[in-house]
């Protein structure tokens, strides 16, 4: 089966496609950012702000290239801040203000992550 | 402000601080290059935190419930089905109501427990994302998300498993679990021989995750 | 797709406990399928948030058990409550039915039953 070849089937919905090449046994321990991005889909979930069913759908609504291109991780995080712009909890000009100051902080994760003093 | 802890980047039971020469706290993410989507989880973040959503304290706490779970928890369980025939029939009833009599707390999770026997083999997928027992096992590996695993486990299970190094007799069949929906499942793999009279801290620690995934027997 | 032979379907899943499904709706009407019933999936190919699997549409499979009632994913997935909750099935398909091999190995997943029907109604 092709999924190009199939319209109708997401990107998502791998079972049984094509594929040539083993599994890669390996795994990476999951770095703070990424623990973040879990326990921010763990709380907005339970605080009935989104459900892991819009996770999911807009994680879908990345497109095909978002499995090559993106990490699980920046899959989740891309998915969380859309889910939260819906939920109309800040807006798309809030989250742009903020990504940009973050930005201008530092060059690195630390840096800009802990400017504020959030350790 | 309350301050994160320290994660250390192995799956210890114990976190410690990592110290640089100079004594101050390293993290190995925190001096790599800051990317589009890390801002972007700081940003939301800290948007959270203003407005009253999710305050830097709860999410510390998130994390470390989610570090308190790991494969150790679900052994506990596959231990105790071995030896104790009422807990093992809730297990296979209700798998979360057989997690709480073990007293671990899994909130949400609908878990099906599926036995291994000398007819059948269980393994477990999702291939539409990567659903996965997480709140009693922990965060899943990367292969278990990956494309050939997701793409292949329900075309070709025995080619896969024989990756992992587990060949299965043509008298075994082998049942693919694909977790669709609300369910998520435990393997319960066979107690090995060799094993009788062991304590259940000892009997646990064979069972690995990947056991109870699927992808693996327990070996003495 | 190309003739295949007569699809296969998974033999009667081993008789459970007569115990009422684990996560009931009393308000929901009963089940529609019964443990052991022959389903076919339903083909569709509409967009949107659904978790039917590609490679399960169309196929005939064996209803292993009754998972409880649920909220509609499809439904959820775009902020809506998805009520009232559905029938989700446990549904049990043989490697045969799926890619034409001859193993006995299945593949069980939970399936809708908004996805399901007889196995004897007409095919589109």
């Amino acid at each position: 089966m092709d999924q190009e070849r199939e319209p109708g089937r997401g990107w998502h919905d791998m079972g049984g496609a094509a594929f040539a090449g083993a599994v890669d046994p390996a795994s990476h321990d999951y770095a703070l950012w990424e623990k973040r991005v879990d326990a921010l889909m763990v709380l907005c979930t339970a605080k009935g702000l989104f459900t892991v069913d819009g996770l999911r759908r807009a994680i879908e609504d990345l497109g095909p290239g978002a499995f090559e291109s993106m990490s699980y991780y920046e899959r989740w995080i891309a998915s969380v801040a859309r889910n939260l712009i819906e939920a109309g909890v800040f807006t798309v000009e809030e989250l742009n203000a903020r990504m940009e100051a973050i930005g201008a902080r530092g060059a690195t994760y630390g840096a800009a992550s802990l400017a504020r003093g959030d350790g | 402000m309350p301050h994160d802890h320290d994660h250390d980047h192995d799956h210890d039971e114990h976190r410690h601080e990592g110290m640089s020469a100079s004594g101050h706290p390293y993290r190995a993410d925190q001096d790599a290059p800051l990317t589009h989507w890390q801002r972007m989880e700081i940003a939301v973040r800290e948007l959270l935190a203003e407005k009253g959503v999710a305050t830097p304290a709860e999410i510390a706490a998130q994390i470390e419930r989610m570090d308190a779970r790991s494969p150790a928890l679900g052994a506990r369980v596959v231990a105790r089905a071995w030896t104790d025939p009422a807990f093992r029939a809730l297990l296979l009833a209700d798998g979360s109501a057989a997690c709480r009599a073990e007293g671990i707390e899994v909130d949400a999770l609908k878990l099906v427990a599926v036995e291994n026997d000398a007819q059948a083999h269980n393994v477990i997928v999702c291939t539409l994302c990567s659903c996965y027992p997480r709140t009693l096992l922990g965060l899943p590996p990367d292969w278990y998300k990956s494309r050939a695993y997701r793409t292949r486990l329900v075309r070709e299970p025995r080619r896969v498993l024989a990756e992992f190094g587990l060949t299965l007799p043509d008298a075994v069949t082998v049942r693919v679990h694909d977790s669709t929906a609300d369910m998520r499942y435990l393997v319960v793999p066979r107690r090995p021989e060799g094993t009788e009279g062991w304590g259940a801290a000892r009997l646990a620690s064979i069972v690995t995750r990947d056991c109870m995934i699927g992808v693996a027997v327990p070996h003495i | 797709m190309a003739e295949t032979p007569p699809p296969a379907v998974a033999p009667p899943a081993v008789a459970l406990p007569a115990a009422p499904p684990p996560y009931p709706d009393p308000a929901a009407p009963p089940p529609r399928f019964a443990p052991g019933a022959v389903v076919r999936v339903r083909r569709g190919a509409a967009p949107g948030h659904i978790r039917t699997p590609w490679y399960l549409r169309g196929r005939l499979g064996r209803v292993e058990r009754v998972c409880g009632w649920f909220a509609n994913p499809e439904e959820l997935a775009y902020r809506r409550p998805g009520l009232p909750r559905r029938a989700l099935y446990r549904v049990r398909f043989s490697m045969a039915e799926l890619w034409g091999e001859g193993s006995r190995d299945t593949v069980d997943a939970e399936i809708f039953e908004h996805w399901l029907e007889a196995a004897d109604a007409p095919r589109p």
